[in-house]
């Protein structure tokens, strides 16, 4: 244990009775003294603080915005040159194959790129974009930094207490604002398919900044089990689990981030690590596609139950990704893969949950809403 | 009340032996979704895992604690699961079994020495 790296926010996790597991190579809460469930009602209802600082924040510097974008479109299927002045975008870093090597997000802010990637493939992220982009384009990880995610309803009117600016962006908007003297980088997004907020700040005023939020009674600490309840409910993917090095955009679902300029016939179609498959396979359609599941009964189905399209005999067909209870749906939800005939909405297929076979119904994804400010 | 190394109280009821988790457990636990229980009836042998609890984290069994035949089942926590962390050692029982080897009961650990057992 002595090993796990810690956050800036470490001893108010275990100030405000977080309970602390390893995640990623950190020692995060999964849950403070509330509870995963009412974390996960709270989100929604209110606003919810997240420490996400494990994740990987890193600047792009080179010569202006469109060479640092240019540069970046080798390793990303995105329109990175067509993103505006402090805008953000959500991207996929793809391998020789096509597969996906991590999800993140990335933000024009003005002289400079952005990026955030996960906790998990750090380190891989940033050797790959080193090796891709310099000399020409420098690759500089923030390690001085905090990151924080205020999500849900509630989110704009706390923020705006200590930010009244922040009220004014809208979703995938970035902004730089000064609060108490700390420069916040702030992007109107998250991963909980609620409104809310990501919020860069500097380590040594993260504490402050965190308390400053949390003192707004609509505002509790989240811990990670909720995150991830959120964001299943919210359709979203776990990179290492729903999406992975084997599995490409197209049958991932993931086709809208990739925009009009990379695809085929597009202005700056390819281009990018393993283009020809993610391509093809946006041209005649996956065999495999990425689906939402609701289970019939109360059982959840958890990663690793296996999918079958009969109720006896016959081989897997599939299998869940993520699964585990809805909190806001009321019942079990999953997500998984299929083959393509059997991905409509409305299909019955059987998990096998403890030797038996329960019935589960593809459904659409999101379960729950989003409710950004667009 | 006795309580086993696996977290579960038993309490003797007439010739029966009602069996629950300890709230130190049901707390470890988390919110519960999904209990599964067994059907009344069954002959069971101790350590054979006859309830499932899922929480919100993961998915655990309950082993009978003893050799013997379920004779009933708390239906109400198939409806309502989150009973086990509203009141794990009263209504949120799971079964009641008939024992048909009462010995283990003795190396069972009687309260004082489960909160020792828990680091309490």
């Amino acid at each position: 244990m002595t090993d796990l790296l810690t956050t800036p926010l470490h001893a108010l996790h275990v100030e405000l009775g977080g309970k602390m597991v390893p995640f990623a190579g950190y020692e995060m809460p999964v849950q403070y003294k509330a509870g995963i469930m009412a974390e996960h009602t709270h989100t929604r209802e209110k606003a919810g603080l997240f420490d996400v600082s494990h994740m990987g924040q890193v600047i792009l510097n080179g010569p202006d915005y469109d060479a640092i974008a240019t540069a970046f479109e080798t390793l990303v299927p995105m329109d990175v040159l067509g993103l505006g002045v402090n805008r953000q975008r959500y991207g996929l870093f793809t391998n020789p194959e096509g597969g996906i090597m991590d999800d993140l997000m990335f933000a024009n802010r003005g002289d400079h790129l952005f990026v955030v990637v996960n906790a998990a493939c750090k380190d891989d992220d940033i050797a790959h974009m080193k090796a891709g982009l310099e000399p020409g384009v420098t690759v500089n990880p923030v390690a001085d930094r905090a990151l924080l995610a205020l999500q849900g309803p509630a989110a704009e009117t706390a923020l705006s207490r200590l930010a009244p600016e922040v009220a004014d962006m809208r979703f995938m908007d970035v902004a730089t604002l000064r609060v108490d003297g700390a420069e916040l980088w702030i992007s109107r997004s998250g991963y909980t398919g609620e409104d809310g907020y990501e919020i860069s700040v500097p380590a040594d005023r993260a504490e402050n900044f965190a308390r400053a939020l949390l003192a707004d009674d609509t505002v509790l600490p989240i811990g990670l089990g909720a995150r991830d309840s959120l964001r299943l409910e919210a359709g979203l993917c776990l990179y290492g689990h729903d999406i992975d090095n084997a599995t490409l955009p197209a049958e991932a679902g993931l086709t809208w981030a990739i925009q009009k300029a990379r695809r085929t016939g597009g202005a700056r179609a390819g281009g990018f690590p393993g283009a020809d498959a993610v391509l093809e396979q946006m041209a005649n359609g996956p065999a495999r596609k990425r689906v939402g599941l609701q289970p019939e009964g109360r059982a959840p189905m958890r990663e690793g139950v296996e999918l079958f399209a009969d109720e006896t005999g016959g081989n897997p067909v599939g299998q869940i990704t993520s699964g585990g209870f809805g909190p806001t749906v009321g019942a079990p939800v999953a997500m998984g893969y299929l083959p393509s005939e059997l991905s409509e909405p409305g299909t019955r297929v059987y998990g096998e949950v403890r030797g038996k076979r329960l019935p589960a119904t593809v459904s659409t994804l999101p379960f729950v809403a989003a409710n950004f400010k667009r | 009340m006795k309580y086993t190394e696996e977290h579960e109280w038993l309490l003797e009821e007439g010739e029966l032996i009602v069996v629950g988790i300890s709230a130190y457990a049901a707390e470890q636990l988390g919110d519960v979704v999904f209990v599964e229980l067994p059907e009344e009836g069954t002959e069971v042998t101790k350590d054979e895992d006859i309830v499932v609890i899922e929480s919100v984290k993961a998915a655990s069994d309950i082993l009978a604690p003893l050799d013997g035949e379920i004779v009933e089942v708390n239906e109400a926590l198939t409806d309502n699961p989150g009973k086990v962390n509203e009141d794990p050692t009263g209504e949120a029982w799971f079964f009641k079994m008939k024992p048909s080897d009462l010995s283990p009961m003795d190396d069972y650990m009687d309260e004082a020495a489960y909160k020792e057992f828990i680091g309490d």
